[in-house]
């Protein structure tokens, strides 16, 4: 006892000094501003201002494992695998800009038998105030069996506790679910770490990119590419059971959209026209496609069921009617329309009735998502440069949540709080993934392989 | 020399004379036919080793000057009265072949979103397929092709290069 006191002491006083040496950050660092050509400098980076945030705490040393035992998994056996796991909930809290969480790499260990009975007055000496401890270990089939706890140090409580089964490669998945239960918990929100992200991976010259599909976690890790580049890619879309994506290809020639199935690596197409489709959706259920097809040069959004069958047109106006993002319950689609002489946000009813249209500010308004919580529709603003903001579905309540040259093409993160979406570098082009909370700050980069657009995100896995 | 070598050689020179009788400048059964006309090369297409083959996309090009391409104002995709003569030379090219198709592509800059740029550069390709139907071609001859904002001619980000690249670009398939 004496001696833990004493260890306990040292690890205080060099505290500070440990509390800046946090596991590697994987955010990528905001690349520096260039200027190009006389007019305009390059990327404009937002510093995130945390000085309002609750920063909240909460520490998270490694998992503890009955027994250092070999697994298959990437990180090792349970014991390296324990400090592993940590990392990843580590940087899930950090990133998402609410939490100043200390992650392994700062704390002692934490033996498998105190797990669900932590040394408070030791953490309270350290200033923990909340408190992560979990533990690892190989199943008889050799699965691995984690559990998750989080205590609030100051009450010596125990908030939440939970346990989950998952094969030795899908380890990251129950570090992310034990962040997405101490997110939730702390935060009141809805969980989103346990999900996955569809884009399009863009290199070579900007007047002939290579785009290829490509799927990644939602922290960048198991990123796979699914097309060889060889036929044009674009603006993917994860189906709600992520089983299969929706996307466009220029496989024949022409705009086709085809959904590719995971598991056998093979795809469809999901309508045998010989016009020009483009904007694939799916239905919160998985159940209805929503695509838009040209046919002489008018564009307008139909609806096919995702098993196939007949489609059904559901806008008719000339122009370019296109896109179409649900409202969470599945009874109304926000799409964008230039019927009125601009492009402008417009709702309907599911099957097509009572297309009305919402934006009323002046400039343009474009490619609207629906937040998976309904109360608000993020959408791209085109007034001179391209800006993400969002509005009420009822076009209220304006507000630009970044100021770019050009940032487009907003998805929501699966708990309806985060916003995803693309820059473009003027001059060079050159595109890559940002994130923004709802409140305006946290932007920060998604680190991918190569440049990056079009995300996508899949909602909370199962 | 005795006198039966001579026999030998006496049936080879009948032979060959006998032979020989069937070469006799008779005239054959039949008459090749007379020759046609003389052909007068067509005009427009001296087949010189320099040109290009008569209609191919090279020598498409190279009727039309190179001048395969019209361009639009921003977030427009009506055909501008300047080029109406572009497309009448393309539509005169295509009177004269009239086997030939072309594909109409459509393009826009990159101060658009992703989608509606896809739908507008098919607008685009659609008014000069359009516009070439009301001169005369047969629509069945011209499809249409967006590439929205994904192939720029131009990379720069100047007002410049954005309008060189809202275009609508004629493509015969050789």
């Amino acid at each position: 006892m004496m001696f833990r006191a004493a260890v306990l002491t040292l690890f205080l006083s060099a505290a500070p000094v440990l509390a800046q040496t946090l596991p590697i950050d994987p955010v990528a660092p905001p690349p520096a501003s260039t200027t190009t050509t006389a007019d305009q400098g390059g990327l404009s980076v937002t510093v995130s201002d945390t000085s309002d945030w609750q920063d909240l705490g909460i520490d998270i040393p490694a998992f503890a494992t009955d027994a250092d035992k070999p697994t298959t998994a990437s990180a090792g056996s349970t014991g390296p695998l324990g400090r592993a796991i940590a990392e990843v909930i580590t940087a899930d809290l950090r990133n998402n800009g609410l939490f100043k969480p200390v992650g392994p790499g700062a704390l002692p260990a934490i033996s498998y038998g105190e797990v669900k009975a932590p040394a408070f007055d030791a953490w309270s000496a350290r200033g923990a105030v909340m408190l992560v401890q979990g533990s690892v270990s190989v199943g008889d089939d050799g699965g691995l069996a984690v559990s998750c706890n989080l205590f609030d140090v100051g009450l010596k409580q125990q908030l939440a506790g939970k346990s989950w089964s998952f094969a030795p490669q899908e380890w990251r998945r129950a570090a992310h679910k034990c962040a997405d239960m101490a997110y939730a918990r702390l935060s009141g929100e809805n969980p989103f770490f346990d999900s996955r992200i569809a884009y399009i991976a863009e290199t070579g010259p900007k007047n002939h990119r290579m785009k290829r599909l490509a799927i990644m976690d939602s922290d960048g890790a198991n990123h796979r590419f699914l097309t060889t580049g060889q036929a044009m890619a674009l603006t993917p879309r994860y189906s709600p059971d992520y089983k299969s994506i929706l996307y466009l290809s220029y496989l024949d020639g022409s705009p086709r959209i085809f959904v590719y199935d995971l598991a056998s690596n093979t795809q469809r197409l999901v309508t045998a026209t010989h016009n020009p489709t483009f904007a694939p959706r799916w239905s919160p259920d998985g159940k209805w496609i929503l695509y838009s097809m040209a046919i002489s040069g008018n564009t307008n959004i139909y609806r096919i069921p995702s098993t196939g069958g007949r489609s059904e047109q559901l806008t008719s106006t000339p122009g370019i009617s296109i896109g179409g993002s649900y409202s969470p319950d599945g009874t109304r689609i926000v799409f964008e329309s230039d019927r009125s002489g601009s492009q402008q946000v417009y709702v309907m009813n599911a099957d097509g009735t009572d297309q009305h249209r919402i934006s009323f500010f002046g400039g343009k308004a474009a490619t609207p998502e629906w937040s998976p919580r309904g109360d608000q529709i993020a959408f791209t603003r085109i007034a001179g440069n391209l800006r993400i903001a969002v509005m009420t579905p009822q076009g209220q309540g304006l507000r630009y949540l970044t100021d770019s040259w050009q940032d487009e093409a907003p998805t929501w993160a699966p708990n309806g709080r985060i916003i995803q979406f693309f820059r473009t570098e003027q001059g060079s082009g050159k595109a890559s993934i940002w994130q923004v909370d709802l409140t305006g700050r946290n932007e920060r980069r998604l680190p991918t392989p190569v440049d990056a657009s079009d995300p996508a995100w899949g909602p909370v896995r199962q | 020399m005795t006198q039966r070598s001579f026999r030998p050689a006496l049936a080879v020179l009948l032979a060959g004379a006998a032979a020989l009788a069937g070469c006799a400048s008779k005239a054959p059964p039949q008459l090749p036919p007379e020759p046609g006309p003389a052909v007068a090369p067509a005009a427009e297409t001296s087949p010189t080793l320099q040109g290009p083959a008569p209609g191919s996309a090279a020598d498409f090009l190279a009727f039309v000057m190179g001048a395969d391409t019209i361009h639009f104002d921003y977030d427009k995709f009506d055909v501008n009265p300047a080029d109406m003569p572009t497309l009448q030379k393309q539509a005169q090219w295509l009177a004269k072949y009239p086997g030939k198709h072309a594909t109409l592509e459509g393009h826009c800059d990159e101060r658009g979103t992703r989608d509606y740029n896809l739908a507008l550069g098919e607008k685009r390709a659609n008014a000069a397929k359009n516009y070439l139907v009301s001169l005369g071609v047969d629509p069945s001859r011209l499809a249409t092709v967006s590439y929205g904002k994904e192939r720029p001619i131009d990379p720069a980000s100047t007002p410049e290069a954005w309008a060189k690249n809202r275009r609508a670009v004629t493509v015969v398939i050789d």
